[in-house]
C-alpha cells in the first residue's frame, strides 16, 4: 500500500535516453544503464552501449533528472531518481537488466522494488549509509566535506581512473561532471534501505579493489546482501565504464546475463 | 506480436492421459495454471504466474488483450469519450507505471495501448489462445480443474486440458443489467443499454433519457447535454456528484492524502461535504433529489460536467421511471415525458456460465459469489478470481496483489503445505467478509471495496503466507 506516493506523484521531467541497438535483434533483454551521481548517459554512451549493442544486447543508458541532457532537478530526490529509472525501463520493448554505477547502483536497488528486472547488476555500488561517508572522506577530504553541507560532490581524477587512463582523458571527463540534488545526497547517507526486489531477479556485483571511492569490503558486503560474491577487475578505478580497461567489465556482464537466462523461480 | 508460436500451449494429441467423468479425453497439462481471460485482471495474472515459475495457458474468446479496454470488442462497455474516473497513479499497475507525461485522466486508447505494452514488455502474449472460449470448468480428484473450451461462436471441436489450478478473470463489466418495466414492450421509441453506446452521434438532435447515474449515466447524460436537443437523466436516488479536481489536484489523490494521514471516515466525509458546499452549493435548487446517503456509501462517481450543464438548463433531473407507454414515459412524480430514445446506463452484472454456482458459494446463480478477499473460494484451493473488485480507485493494482498472492499460495502448496493449509482455513473463516465502509444495497455494490482497506487485508494476508509476521 503506497498511498502517500499516490497521493504524490513524482513531477514528470524532460529525461535524456541515449541507446544503441543491434543490427540483428536476437531476443536478448535489453539493458539500461544508470549512471551514478554527477554522471550522466554519456558516460556509457563512450564504450559500453556500443559494445554491448555489438554483442547483441538492445543497450540504453538514462541521465537520471539534473544530470546530463535531462531536465533540471535542483530538489530531486531518491525517489524521483527510482522513477526515472522505472519509467525508462518500462517504456522499453521488453524486461529490461538494469544496470546502476556507483550511487546508480542504490538507484537501481530501490527501481528494484518497483519495476520486476529481468536481472540486476551492481557496478562498483555507492549503497549509501554513513560507512559511505566514512570511506569518501577518507579517500577525498576536501571534495567530500561541501557536500555535507548542501555542496557538490566533488570527485577527483585518482579516485576515478587509474593511471592507465591518459590524464589528458581523464581530465576531459572529469570536466563534464555535474552534480546531484542537495536531498538526494542527503538522503544516500540517512535515507532509508531499499525494500526488496520484486520478481527475484538475479544480481551480479562487480567492482575494482583498487577504486578509491568503494572499498573492496563494501563489495564483498554488497554482493552478500544478494548471495553472491562480486566480481573484481583489479587496477581500475572507479569509473569502470571509462577507465583504460573499459571492455573487460561490461563484457563479464554480458558473459554472465548470456548463462543466467531467466529469473531464478 | 508472436501469436503462432505453439510454445507451452496444450498439445491435445500429445498427453493424452485421462478421460473426463463422461469418458472424454483430456489433455493433461501437468503444473501448468489455467487463466480464464486476457484482460487487465487476466494479464497480471499470467505475468505474476509466470514470474513466480509456473507455465501458463491463457483463455480469450476476443482477438486481442486489454478486455473492457479494447474498443473493438464486440463485448467492450467504454464508449468514444471514455476517460480514467481514478488517477493515473491509482490505475496503473504497481510495477509497471504509466508514462508519467500522460494526463493525470487519460484516454481509452491510452489505456489499451497500456496493455498493449504490458504485454509485449513482459512476453505475456505467447501463452494466450485468443479466439477461445472457456465453456465449462469442472474440479477433478486432487483439487486439479478440466477446463473445456471451443473457438468462440461455437463452432469447431471442444477441448479439455486439464490443470493444476485456475484463475478466472472473465470481467464483471460486459453483461449489461436491465430493469423490466411495464410497457417496456409497446414503447415506439428506441432503446439501448449503455453498452451499445459508443459515439456522442448516436445522440445528436434527439430528445434523451438516460437512466442511472454511475460513471456510465452521468458521461452519456452530459454528452447529450452538448449533442441532443433534449435531456432529461433519471436516478432513483440523490447522489453525490464528485469533481475530478479538487484543491488544484486530482480528487483521489487529495482523498489518499487524508488517508495517508488516517484521518477517520468521519471526518473525511465532512470535508468532503465541506468542499462540495463550497463549490457547488446545494443541488436541490436545481430540482436534483438530496442524497440518501453521506459521501463514501455509494460507489464514487466523479464527474465535473454533470453539474455544470444541470446548471444550465442543459440536463432536466427527473426521478425513478415507473412505466413505458407507447410514446411516452411515466415517472414516479406523475409526470410524464416523451423521450426519443432511452439509455439504460443501469449497470453490468457479473456472469460465471462455465462455472456451477455452488463451486464459488454462488447458491442462487445470481453471480454472485461468496469469497474470501474477494478472490478465494471455501473448499477449492487451487481457484481464485482476479478483478472481480468495484474498489474507489483503479482495479488493476487489486488485481496484481490478488495474483501475486494466488501465485504464492500455489508455490506454497509445494514447498510449505502447512502454511497453505493455514490460508485455506482462513478462506474457510472469512469468506464473505466486506472491505468497506457501509454501502446502500444495491448490485452495484456487491464487489464494492475500499482500495486502503481492501489493500491492507491483501497485505496481512500476504505476510501471514510467508510467514513474516
Ligand atoms: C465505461 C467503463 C469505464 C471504466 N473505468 C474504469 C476506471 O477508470 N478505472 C478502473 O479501474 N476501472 C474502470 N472500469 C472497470 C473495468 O471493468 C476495469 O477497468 C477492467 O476492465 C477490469 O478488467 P478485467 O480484466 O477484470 O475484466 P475485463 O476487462 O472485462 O476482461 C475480461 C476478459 O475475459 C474475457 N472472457 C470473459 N469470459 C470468457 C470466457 N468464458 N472464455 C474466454 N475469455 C473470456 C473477455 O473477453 C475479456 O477480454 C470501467 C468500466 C467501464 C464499463
Ligand atoms: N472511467 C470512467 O469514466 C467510467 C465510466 C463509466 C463507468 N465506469 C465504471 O464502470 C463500472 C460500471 O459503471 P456503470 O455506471 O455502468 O454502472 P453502475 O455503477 O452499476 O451504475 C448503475 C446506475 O444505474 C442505477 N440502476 C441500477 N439498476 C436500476 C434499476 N433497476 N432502476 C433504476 N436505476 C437503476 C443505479 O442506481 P443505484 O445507485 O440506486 O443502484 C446506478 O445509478 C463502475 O465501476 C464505474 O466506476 C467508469
Amino acid at each position: 500500500m503506497r498511498g502517500r506516493e499516490w497521493a504524490r506523484p513524482v513531477r514528470p521531467v524532460r529525461r535524456e535516453v541515449l541507446s544503441a541497438t543491434p543490427e540483428l535483434e536476437e531476443g536478448r533483454p535489453p539493458l539500461l544503464f544508470v549512471p551514478g551521481f554527477g554522471h550522466g548517459a554519456w558516460a556509457f554512451a563512450e564504450h559500453w552501449l556500443g559494445h554491448a549493442a555489438s554483442r547483441g544486447f538492445g543497450a540504453y543508458a538514462l541521465s537520471l533528472r539534473g544530470h546530463g541532457g535531462s531536465g533540471p532537478a535542483p530538489d530531486a530526490t531518491l525517489r524521483a531518481y527510482a522513477h526515472d529509472v522505472v519509467q525508462v525501463a518500462a517504456s522499453l520493448p521488453r524486461q529490461a537488466v538494469l544496470v546502476g554505477h556507483g550511487a546508480g547502483a542504490l538507484v537501481v536497488a530501490h527501481a528494484l522494488a518497483r519495476y520486476p528486472a529481468r536481472a540486476a547488476v551492481l557496478v562498483a555500488p555507492v549503497l549509501g549509509g554513513w560507512g559511505t561517508l566514512g570511506a569518501a572522506l577518507r579517500g577525498n577530504p576536501l571534495g567530500t566535506l561541501p557536500a555535507l553541507v548542501g555542496g557538490p560532490l566533488r570527485l577527483t581524477r585518482r579516485q576515478l581512473f587509474s593511471r592507465e587512463l591518459p590524464e589528458e582523458q581523464a581530465r576531459a571527463y572529469v570536466s563534464r561532471l555535474g552534480r546531484a540534488g542537495r536531498r538526494a545526497q542527503w538522503q544516500l547517507l540517512t535515507g532509508r534501505a531499499p525494500e526488496p526486489p520484486v520478481g527475484d531477479p538475479p544480481v551480479l556485483v562487480l567492482g575494482s579493489p583498487d577504486d578509491r571511492v568503494v572499498p573492496a569490503a563494501t563489495l564483498t558486503r554488497a554482493a552478500r546482501r544478494f548471495g553472491s560474491a562480486p566480481l573484481l577487475f583489479p587496477g581500475m578505478g572507479h569509473d569502470l565504464m571509462l577507465d583504460a580497461r573499459w571492455s573487460e567489465p561490461v563484457d563479464a556482464i554480458l558473459d554472465w546475463l548470456q548463462k543466467e537466462p531467466t529469473p531464478s523461480a | 506480436m508472436s501469436t503462432s508460436t505453439d510454445h507451452g500451449r496444450p498439445d491435445p494429441d500429445a498427453g493424452t492421459l485421462a478421460l473426463t467423468h463422461d469418458g472424454r479425453p483430456v489433455a493433461d497439462r501437468g503444473d501448468t495454471v489455467c487463466v480464464i481471460g486476457a484482460g487487465a485482471s487476466g494479464l497480471t495474472a499470467v505475468k505474476n504466474l509466470k514470474e513466480h515459475g509456473f507455465g501458463v495457458d491463457c483463455y480469450e474468446r476476443e482477438t486481442g488483450v486489454g478486455g473492457a479496454w479494447n474498443w473493438r470488442h464486440d463485448r467492450s462497455p467504454v464508449y468514444g469519450s471514455t476517460h480514467l474516473i481514478s488517477s493515473r497513479p491509482f490505475t496503473q499497475f504497481p510495477d509497471f507505471p504509466m508514462p508519467d507525461d500522460w494526463p493525470d485522466y487519460p484516454h481509452h486508447s491510452q489505456l489499451l495501448a497500456y496493455f498493449e505494452r504490458y504485454a509485449d514488455h513482459f512476453d505475456l502474449r505467447s501463452h494466450i489462445w485468443f479466439g477461445t472460449e472457456v465453456v465449462r470448468v469442472e474440479p477433478v480428484a486432487g483439487d486439479r480443474w478440466d477446463v473445456t473450451t471451443r473457438s468462440t461462436g461455437g463452432y469447431g471441436p471442444e477441448r479439455t486440458s486439464r490443470y493444476a489450478a485456475v484463475v478466472v478473470a472473465n470481467g464483471h463489466n460486459w453483461s449489461p443489467k436491465l430493469p423490466r418495466y411495464e410497457g417496456l414492450e409497446e414503447f415506439r421509441g428506441e432503446i439501448m443499454h449503455a453498452s451499445s453506446y459508443k459515439d456522442p452521434a448516436q445522440l445528436r438532435g434527439k430528445r434523451v433519457l438516460v437512466v442511472g447515474a454511475g460513471n456510465t449515466g452521468c458521461d452519456i447524460a452530459v454528452e447529450a447535454a452538448q449533442q441532443a436537443s433534449r435531456c432529461w437523466h433519471s436516478t432513483r436516488r440523490g447522489y453525490w456528484y464528485a469533481p475530478k479536481y479538487v484543491l488544484g489536484r486530482p480528487a483521489d489523490q487529495v482523498n489518499d492524502a487524508l488517508l495517508a494521514l488516517r484521518v477517520p471516515l468521519r471526518v473525511r466525509q465532512w470535508l468532503y461535504h465541506w468542499t462540495l458546499r463550497l463549490t457547488v452549493g446545494d443541488l436541490t435548487r436545481f430540482g436534483l433529489p438530496k442524497p440518501d446517503h453521506r459521501v463514501y456509501e455509494t460507489h464514487p462517481i466523479a464527474n465535473s460536467q454533470l453539474v455544470y450543464y444541470v446548471g444550465h438548463g442543459e440536463i432536466t433531473p427527473v426521478p425513478d421511471v415507473t412505466r413505458f407507454h407507447p410514446y411516452g414515459v411515466e415517472l414516479s412524480d406523475g409526470r410524464q415525458i416523451d423521450p426519443e430514445l432511452v439509455v439504460f446506463a443501469t449497470g453490468y452484472l457479473p456472469r460465471f456460465e462455465f462455472l456451477d454456482p455452488k463451486i464459488i458459494g454462488d447458491d442462487e446463480g445470481a453471480g454472485r459469489p461468496r469469497l474470501w478477499l474477494n478472490a478465494f473460494t471455501p473448499g477449492h484451493p487451487t481457484l481464485a478470481v482476479a478483478g472481480l473488485v468495484q474498489p474507489d480507485s483503479g482495479i488493476f493494482t487489486l488485481s496484481h496483489w490478488q495474483t501475486v498472492l494466488f501465485a504464492r499460495l500455489l508455490r506454497l502448496r509445494r514447498t510449505r503445505p502447512d502454511r497453505a493449509a493455514a490460508f485455506a482455513g482462513k478462506v474457510e473463516a472469512h469468506a464473505g467478509e466486506r472491505y468497506s465502509g457501509q454501502v446502500k444495497d444495491s448490485s452495484r455494490h456487491w464487489f464494492e471495496v475500499g482500495h486502503a482497506d481492501y489493500l491492507r487485508a491483501v497485505q496481512r494476508a500476504l505476510h501471514d503466507l510467508e510467514g513474516n509476521r
